[in-house]
């Protein structure tokens, strides 16, 4: 099966044209880096998402703490973790990078924060 | 920051940064979304993790004072500036300036959509701000006028936050926006998109009721007959953005009234020696990264200026 996908991992968007058979990726063109090939894989195989939202916090400056996945997750868990960080209250002091969710719904990426918020 | 810091480096031992927000960095705080910093850091990193970086540079430079919640109320052509501070209004004049205003969105006015004025429009930035900043979601069902990249990304921000983005209506053939927003924001979550289509009027008479869209031929004139009715809360306008230049305006730099940009041949440069615009406010662009680049330049050329004047 052909297909066109569009790379989005860079700002570039470069278009990759892939075959796959049985769910395995077979022949890929059109990308320009590394980061592509690997993309075009992930997308056939088992496509994931960097998945960034927001967490409500309890007596903190900020009312609202940034967070992403540290590494892609599953698609097919984005529902599954929107759930989840909803339920979160984050009462400490926090800086960028620290983990909120170690392990995040066992995908072994980790919850962690994307800026820095004191008291 | 970026200016600040490159000036900073070349030379500029007394630098004010003034921000009219409680905290530095600007929009990228809201924009909680990946894709920032390949360019610049070789990473992908958030906006506010962006940021950050920038932040923790800037604070380690004494030489550089931040005066946060200063709002610049007023510039002259001798770089004299007022600005207001929860208490004080204050003036001090520079020798050299760095203006780093980026943009505005372009609003429902600029687009003309008739129909009611019911509460439910919002700027695709401002509902980015409610969401991601002060954690109100302003809608359940939502319409996106235009496909600029922060529309785009908040379509993506309202699905994942449980309500339902019911189209994405665009009056050009392809989206305005970025390749890969198209695909991670709107092709993930199974959102309509409507190429050729414009919002022609907006119902409703407390609350947004509904849109109606209306296909629009190659020279952008609406086809009768060809109206689809979307139900809904919410609108949210993602048009593009428009340069703030109106404190150097006041200032008497020459702007473009097309563009709203300063007129200039050289990059950052305006018509009034020492006074430079950098980012989003000299021109749009893309990605943050080429705006922190610009601005480094920026920063050294206003440094190269107090250079040639001493
Ligand atoms: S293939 Fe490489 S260059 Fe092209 S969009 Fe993907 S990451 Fe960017």
């Amino acid at each position: 099966m052909n297909k066109k996908l569009t790379c989005i991992e860079c700002p570039r968007g470069c278009v990759l044209s892939v075959d796959a058979e049985n769910g395995k990726l077979v022949r890929l063109e059109g990308y320009e880096c590394p980061k592509g090939e690997k993309y075009a894989i992930a997308e056939i195989e088992n496509p994931t998402r960097i998945l960034t939202s927001t967490v409500l916090t309890e007596g903190l400056f900020l009312k609202m703490i940034p967070v992403r996945t540290s590494d892609p997750i599953p698609k097919s868990d984005i529902k599954k973790a929107m759930s989840e960080i909803i339920k979160i209250r984050i009462k400490r002091s926090i800086r960028t990078g620290d983990v909120i969710i170690k392990d995040f719904l066992g995908s072994g990426a980790d919850l962690i924060a994307t800026r820095d918020c004191s008291v | 920051m970026a200016a600040a810091i490159a000036a900073h480096e070349s030379g500029v031992k007394d630098i004010l940064l003034l921000e009219r927000d409680q905290y530095l960095g600007g929009i990228l705080n809201q924009c909680i979304h990946t894709g920032f910093g390949i360019e610049y850091f070789k990473e992908v990193l958030t906006g506010p993790e962006y940021a950050q970086r920038f932040i923790k540079e800037i604070k380690k430079i004494p030489d550089i004072e931040i005066s946060l919640k200063s709002f610049v109320v007023d510039l002259t052509r001798d770089k004299t500036l007022t600005f207001i501070k929860p208490g004080i209004l204050e003036k001090v004049k520079a020798r050299v300036l760095i203006m780093a205003t980026g943009c505005r969105e372009k609003t429902r006015e600029m687009i003309h959509i008739a129909g009611t004025r019911p509460s439910g429009v919002f700027s695709a930035g401002l509902a980015q701000k409610l969401i991601n900043i002060e954690g109100l979601l302003p809608g359940k069902r939502v319409v996106i006028a235009g496909s600029g990249d922060i529309g785009l990304i908040m379509a993506r921000r309202f699905m994942l936050e449980g309500a339902e983005v019911r189209a994405v209506i665009e009056i050009e053939k392809k989206t305005r926006g970025l390749l890969r927003n198209v695909v991670q924001c709107i092709e993930d979550f199974e959102i309509p998109m409507y190429f050729n289509h414009r919002i022609s009027k907006i119902n409703g008479k407390d609350r947004v009721e509904s849109v109606t869209a209306v296909k629009v031929d190659d020279d952008l004139n609406d086809i009768p007959g060809t109206d689809v009715r979307f139900d809904c809360d919410t609108v949210l306008i993602s048009v593009g953005l428009i340069p703030e230049n109106e404190l150097i305006e006041m200032a008497g730099v020459q702007i473009d009234k097309k563009t709203n940009s300063p007129v200039s041949h050289e990059l950052n440069k305006t018509s009034i020696p020492g006074l430079f615009v950098c980012g989003n406010s000299f021109k749009v662009y893309d990605i943050v990264d080429s705006v922190s680049l610009d601005s480094e330049i920026a920063g050294r050329l206003a440094a190269e200026y107090l250079r040639k004047k001493i």
